[in-house]
């Protein structure tokens, strides 16, 4: 389950993401096209999307947020996620040092667009241990069906 | 637990200190109380955890930007640090660990005598 929706054929480490970059740029990456809406790599939230037999799927990693403040919009089959977080580091002062200011912090915007066979009017969201779940039914007549063979 | 040699995210982190100790902040999505791992060993502070994306079943990948589900990042604690006051906790997929400083290391004025 989840090992299929992390592991890609010729995957580098995750640790060489900027490496990673660097040689997309020079031999093309590797026939796994990029959504036109992501194409700068590093932003938040990261996202994955799946879709399995009845459903599409898409997490955004969203850590650390007021699951009342997110928000989720669809509109002509283009998905966006919204939000913003909170900048939770004091100023450094003589009481306070800050030694490292890695994660995200203020507003974001995401937008990915939906497969066609996904159904936009029927969409549940989940937040979880900083995973926001967003399931988005398939179209009933998009559904894979078996078609009886009549002698 | 030791997790496999496979490949790990490093987590973004935050790390501040006063006077009372240090704080560390680590995203670490998907990751539940359960999976996660604090270890200190030595002078080593080692962060793991496994996130997990929930039931799903026959997932098929579309689009990927979050390629593994470990994450790992150790740090090198010093001397002043009072290993035995580690507290860790977790919201929304947010770590907040503190560690204290030893009682002797905290800041205090050393009076200057007059002769």
């Amino acid at each position: 389950m989840y090992a299929s929706l992390t592991r890609f054929p010729g995957d580098m480490l995750a640790d060489f993401e900027a490496l990673q970059r660097q040689v997309e740029q020079v031999i093309g990456n590797r026939g796994w096209p990029s959504s036109i809406r992501a194409a700068e790599r590093g932003a938040f939230p990261p996202i994955n999307m799946g879709v399995t037999q009845d459903a599409v799927e898409i997490y955004a990693f969203a850590p650390g947020i007021d699951a009342a403040k997110l928000e989720v919009n669809v509109d002509r089959g283009v998905l966006t996620i919204a939000g913003e977080r909170a900048n939770e580091l004091p100023k450094p002062s003589e009481k306070v040092s800050v030694y490292a200011d890695e994660r995200f912090a203020g507003p974001f915007r995401r937008a990915i667009s939906l497969p066609d066979d996904a159904d936009s009017s029927r969409i549940a969201a989940k937040y979880r241990d900083g995973i926001l779940r967003i399931t988005v039914p398939k179209r009933e007549n998009a559904k894979p069906r078996r078609i009886e063979v009549n002698e | 637990m030791e997790t496999k040699d496979t490949a790990a995210m490093i987590p973004a982190v935050d790390v501040l200190e006063n006077e009372a100790g240090i704080t560390v902040k680590a995203d670490l999505p998907g990751v539940s109380k359960e999976s996660l791992h604090v270890r200190v060993d030595g002078e080593t502070l080692t962060i793991e955890g496994q996130a997990s994306l929930g039931d799903t079943n026959a997932l098929e990948p579309v689009y990927a930007e979050v390629r593994t589900a470990q994450y790992k990042r150790s740090f090198v604690l010093s001397r002043d640090l009072d290993t035995s006051k580690i507290d860790a906790s977790m919201k929304n997929g947010v770590l907040t660990l503190t560690v204290a400083k030893l009682e002797r290391a905290k800041p205090r004025r050393i009076p200057v005598r007059l002769d």
